[in-house]
């Protein structure tokens, strides 16, 4: 049962945080920076396996391999930028964490541009008389 | 999981340990030097977290996206 390793280290992290937090602010929130990567480092593990299915899956059905990469890029970046905001709106830093979120959706959008492209262009090629 | 609770557990006895040794300090009224056993406490324990979050990159680059 890895949800209650799971949660049982988070709630540990928690009551470490609260101890600490009275005495230095800065050290706790470097716990919870520390718990935060961990947990998620505990989960990446066994989601790499399934990341690799969705590849394989992906290649096999014919997919371009060029969208499965931009979609996980963005989960990726997505992740990030969340974990980093999260972060900053714990050390109650809000102007932070929102600059944080934008700079996260302004290079998924950069990513995505291709994907739009795409579809702009395959629409463009149905509409009658079009390009 | 088991050596990453420890780490856990290693930080916040630094942060308590530190904590005492500050106001330790403070009451022998050695203020300047209590500001120096906190800083040096913060380095040590910014060097393990940061040693995780590299970790963390790594792991989130490797996975998501397909890079070494």
């Amino acid at each position: 049962m890895e949800v209650i390793q799971i949660v049982g280290f988070g709630l540990i992290a928690v009551f470490l945080i609260i101890i600490v937090r009275e005495q230095n602010p800065a050290l706790a929130s470097a716990i919870a920076l520390a718990a935060g990567g961990m947990i998620f480092l505990f989960v990446t593990v066994p989601l790499q396996s399934a990341v690799e299915l969705i590849a394989t899956l992906s290649g096999q059905a014919g997919i371009n391999q060029m969208y499965i990469q931009t979609l996980l890029k963005i989960i990726g970046i997505a992740y990030l930028a969340e974990f980093g905001a999260h972060l900053a709106r714990d050390a109650e830093l809000e102007s932070i964490a929102s600059k944080i979120e934008l700079a996260g959706k302004m290079l998924i959008i950069m990513l995505a541009v291709p994907i739009f492209q795409v579809l702009i262009e395959t629409v463009m090629s149905l509409l009658p008389g079009g390009v | 999981m088991a050596y990453d609770v420890n780490t856990i557990f290693q930080i916040a006895g630094i942060g308590i340990i530190v904590a005492m040794i500050h106001t330790v300090l403070k009451q022998m009224g050695k203020e300047d030097w209590a500001h120096w056993v906190t800083l040096i406490g913060f380095v040590v324990v910014l060097y393990m977290v940061a040693s995780i979050i590299d970790e963390l990159f790594q792991k989130i680059k490797s996975v998501f996206l397909f890079q070494g």
